[in-house]
C-alpha cells in the first residue's frame, strides 16, 4: 500500500453513523451528494476544511449505531484517505473493508493532535507525525481483512462465486 | 467428547457445516434470510448488478421491506423504494412487502413466521439482532454484505465470544424488557459488548413474553454487540408453532460452555429506566430523572411497537389526556398490530388522549419523517437511539424509555413514571 500523507481532523469517542451522515440525507446513495454532508452534525465546517488525502482521527467505538454503508461511502467520497481510531464499531469496521475505505486501529489515537501532518504506512503499521517525528503503532490488520483490502473489497473477493447459475 | 458450545456457537457451527466452532474463528456460513430495507437495499442492488449477478441465490430467502421512509416522504425516497420494488419484481421475490402489507421489518418478520429459532439471519439494518429473541443468530451488516449474501447465500463471520447475562428477581410494576436492556447498556456501556454475543438468561428473562425478548435482543447493538440471544423455550414454541413455515431447531448452550464474562443482575428493585441524551448508556432510574419538559412522545419502532407495547401505553393513557404542550405519536409497528390495537379498543384510548396514530413506519425513530423535532425540542421515545440529531434538529434531544413511561410523560408534559399519575 502506498504511504499516505495528509492532515488530521480530530473527533471524540463514540462517533455514531448519524453524525457521520445524518438520516435526513439517506434518500440518496450518490457518493458525491453524501460527501457534501459528511460529519455535518459533529462539525458543520468539516467538508469545507477537508482536503483530499486527509485523515479522520477519533477515539473509541467510531461508527457505532446504524449499519448504513452511506457512512464509509461519505467519508471516502469526501476525500479522506484513512480513518484512524482507538476502536471501531463492528458493522462500520466490516463495511469499511467490504467497500474499500482504509481504517486503522491505533491504541494511542488520543495523542494525535488536531491539524497534525501525518505520514501513514499501513504496511509497516506506523503513523508518523511529520513535525514532531513522533510515531504511533497501528494494530495489525487481520489476514482476512488484508485479503479483502488486496482484492479491492468483498464483491471482488467473492468474484468467482458470481454466476448466472441461480437463474 | 463433543466440544462444549454456547447457543451462538452451535448455530454458527450448524450453518458453517462443521461440528464445532471456537470464538475468533473465521467461518463462511449459510444464511437462512438476507434482509434489506429502502435505505440499504438500493446500494446492495446496485452492487449486485455491477457484479453481473443474474439471480438471487433463493427467492424465498431474500426479503426486502421498505419501512424507513415509507409511506414515501419525498421524491427521492420514492425513487429508492421504486428501485427496490423493481428489483423484487424482477427477481420474483416471495417476500416483498409494501403498502398495507408492510411494517417495521423487525416486527414484521417474526410476526409472519419468516424467521424461526435456530436461523442465521443477516440484514442490512443494525437492528437485525432483534431475531435473537426467537433463539436465532441474527446480525446487522452493510449493503455490500447484503449484496454478497443475495448472490452466494453465504456470509463471512468471525465467531464472537459470548457474554452471559443472568437476570434474577421479579420485575416491579411498570418495569419492562426495555428497562432490563437499558439498565444493561447503562452498566456495560455502548461498546461494552463490542464484537461479542450477548446471551440473556435467568428467571426474569424466562418470564418475559416473546415480544419482550425481541425488545431485549433488539438493543444488543446499542452495547456494540454482534448479536443478542435468548434460548428458545415453551414461550417461543407457543409463539412460533402456528407462524413458522419452515422446520426450526431449538439450540441451547451447554452447561460448561465458555463465556468471556458472566454478569448477574438482581432486578427485583429495578425502576423504569431513562437513557438521557446523547447515548443509550446514559441511563438513570426514572425517580432520578429530575424535571425534564417533553414536547413530543413517540410510541413505536422495532424496539417497542408491538401490541403489548401499545397495551402498556394504553393502560396508562386510559381516561387521561396528553398535556397540551406534548404531541403524542403512536406508531403500530405492523398492519397486524394496527388491526389488533383497533379491535382491542386501544385506538379510542389513544385518540381520546389526543394522540395521532401513524401508519406503520420507522419514521421519526431515525429522524426520517412523521414527527421531526425542531431546535431545542425534547422527545421521550420508546425507540432505540438518542444520538445527536437522531430525531431531527442537531440541537434537539431524545430520551429513551419504555411505553408506560412514555405515556406517563405525555400526560404530565415531562419525564414521569406512571406511579406519579
Amino acid at each position: 500500500m502506498e504511504i499516505l500523507q495528509g492532515r488530521v481532523h480530530r473527533f471524540g469517542d463514540d462517533i455514531d453513523t448519524d453524525l457521520i451522515i445524518a438520516a435526513r440525507y439517506l434518500n440518496t446513495s450518490e457518493p458525491a451528494e453524501l460527501a457534501k454532508h459528511c460529519m455535518e452534525d459533529a462539525d458543520p465546517d468539516f467538508v469545507k476544511r477537508v482536503k483530499p488525502g486527509d485523515f479522520i482521527v477519533a477515539g473509541k467505538n467510531f461508527g457505532c449505531g446504524s449499519s448504513r454503508e452511506h457512512a464509509p461511502i461519505a467519508i471516502k467520497a469526501a476525500g479522506v484517505s484513512c480513518v484512524i481510531a482507538k476502536s471501531f464499531a463492528r458493522i462500520f469496521y466490516r463495511n469499511a473493508f467490504n467497500m474499500g475505505l482504509l481504517i486503522l486501529e491505533c491504541p494511542d489515537a488520543d495523542q494525535i493532535e488536531e491539524g497534525a501532518n501525518l505520514m501513514v504506512d499501513a504496511d509497516m503499521g506506523v503513523i508518523t507525525d511529520k513535525a514532531s517525528r513522533k510515531t504511533y503503532r497501528v494494530t495489525a490488520i487481520p489476514p482476512f481483512m488484508q485479503e479483502l483490502l488486496k482484492s479491492g473489497g468483498l464483491m471482488a473477493h467473492i468474484g468467482k462465486k458470481i454466476t448466472h447459475d441461480n437463474c | 467428547m463433543p466440544v462444549p458450545m454456547t447457543i451462538t456457537e452451535k448455530i454458527l457451527a450448524a450453518h458453517a457445516g462443521v461440528s464445532s466452532v471456537r470464538p475468533g474463528e473465521l467461518i463462511t456460513a449459510r444464511v437462512d434470510i438476507a434482509l434489506g430495507n429502502d435505505i440499504t437495499a438500493p446500494i446492495a442492488i446496485a452492487k449486485f448488478k455491477e457484479a453481473g449477478a443474474g439471480c438471487v441465490f433463493d427467492r424465498d430467502k431474500v426479503i426486502l421491506v421498505p419501512d424507513h421512509f415509507t409511506p414515501t416522504k419525498d421524491i427521492m425516497s420514492a425513487m429508492q423504494v421504486k428501485a427496490v420494488r423493481d428489483f423484487a419484481r424482477e427477481q420474483n421475490l416471495t417476500h416483498w412487502f409494501e403498502g398495507g402489507d408492510s411494517g417495521v421489518e423487525h416486527a414484521l418478520l417474526p410476526e409472519k413466521g419468516l424467521v424461526v429459532p435456530g436461523d442465521l439471519v443477516i440484514g442490512a439494518d443494525s437492528h437485525t439482532c432483534t431475531y435473537g429473541g426467537l433463539g436465532a443468530f441474527a446480525t446487522g451488516s452493510g449493503s455490500t454484505d447484503l449484496a454478497a449474501a443475495m448472490i452466494t447465500g453465504e456470509v463471512w463471520l468471525k465467531v464472537p465470544q459470548s457474554i452471559k447475562f443472568i437476570y434474577k428477581g421479579a420485575l416491579q410494576p411498570w418495569v419492562e424488557a426495555k428497562d432490563l436492556i437499558l439498565y444493561t447498556i447503562g452498566d456495560i456501556g455502548v461498546d461494552g459488548a463490542l464484537y461479542q454475543a450477548m446471551e440473556f438468561c435467568g428467571p426474569a428473562i424466562e418470564g418475559l413474553s416473546l415480544e419482550g425478548r425481541l425488545t431485549m435482543a433488539n438493543m444488543a447493538v446499542e452495547a456494540g454487540a454482534k448479536s443478542g440471544i435468548v434460548a428458545p423455550d415453551e414461550i417461543t414454541r407457543k409463539y412460533i408453532q402456528d407462524r413458522a413455515r419452515r422446520p426450526y431447531t431449538f439450540y441451547a448452550s451447554d452447561q460448561d460452555a465458555e463465556y468471556a464474562r458472566i454478569i448477574e443482575y438482581d432486578v427485583s428493585g429495578l425502576e423504569p429506566q431513562v437513557a438521557f441524551p446523547h447515548l443509550p448508556e446514559n441511563t438513570r432510574p426514572i425517580s432520578q430523572a429530575g424535571t425534564v419538559p417533553i414536547h413530543q412522545v413517540v410510541i413505536g419502532s422495532c424496539t417497542n411497537g408491538r401490541i403489548e407495547d401499545l397495551q402498556s401505553a394504553a393502560r396508562v393513557l386510559l381516561g387521561r389526556k396528553a398535556d397540551k404542550s406534548v404531541r403524542l405519536i403512536v406508531i403500530p409497528a405492523t398492519p397486524a398490530v394496527y388491526r389488533q390495537a383497533m379491535e382491542q379498543g386501544l385506538f379510542a384510548i389513544f385518540l381520546d388522549a389526543g394522540a395521532v396514530i401513524s401508519p406503520p413506519t420507522c419514521g421519526p425513530c431515525l429522524g426520517g419523517h412523521m414527527g421531526i423535532l425542531a431546535k431545542g425540542e425534547r422527545a421521550a421515545a420508546t425507540t432505540n437511539r438518542n444520538f445527536v440529531g437522531r430525531m431531527g434538529h442537531v440541537e434537539s434531544e431524545v430520551y429513551l424509555v419504555n411505553p408506560a413511561v412514555a405515556a406517563a410523560s405525555a400526560v404530565l408534559g415531562r419525564l414521569a413514571s406512571p406511579d406519579e399519575l
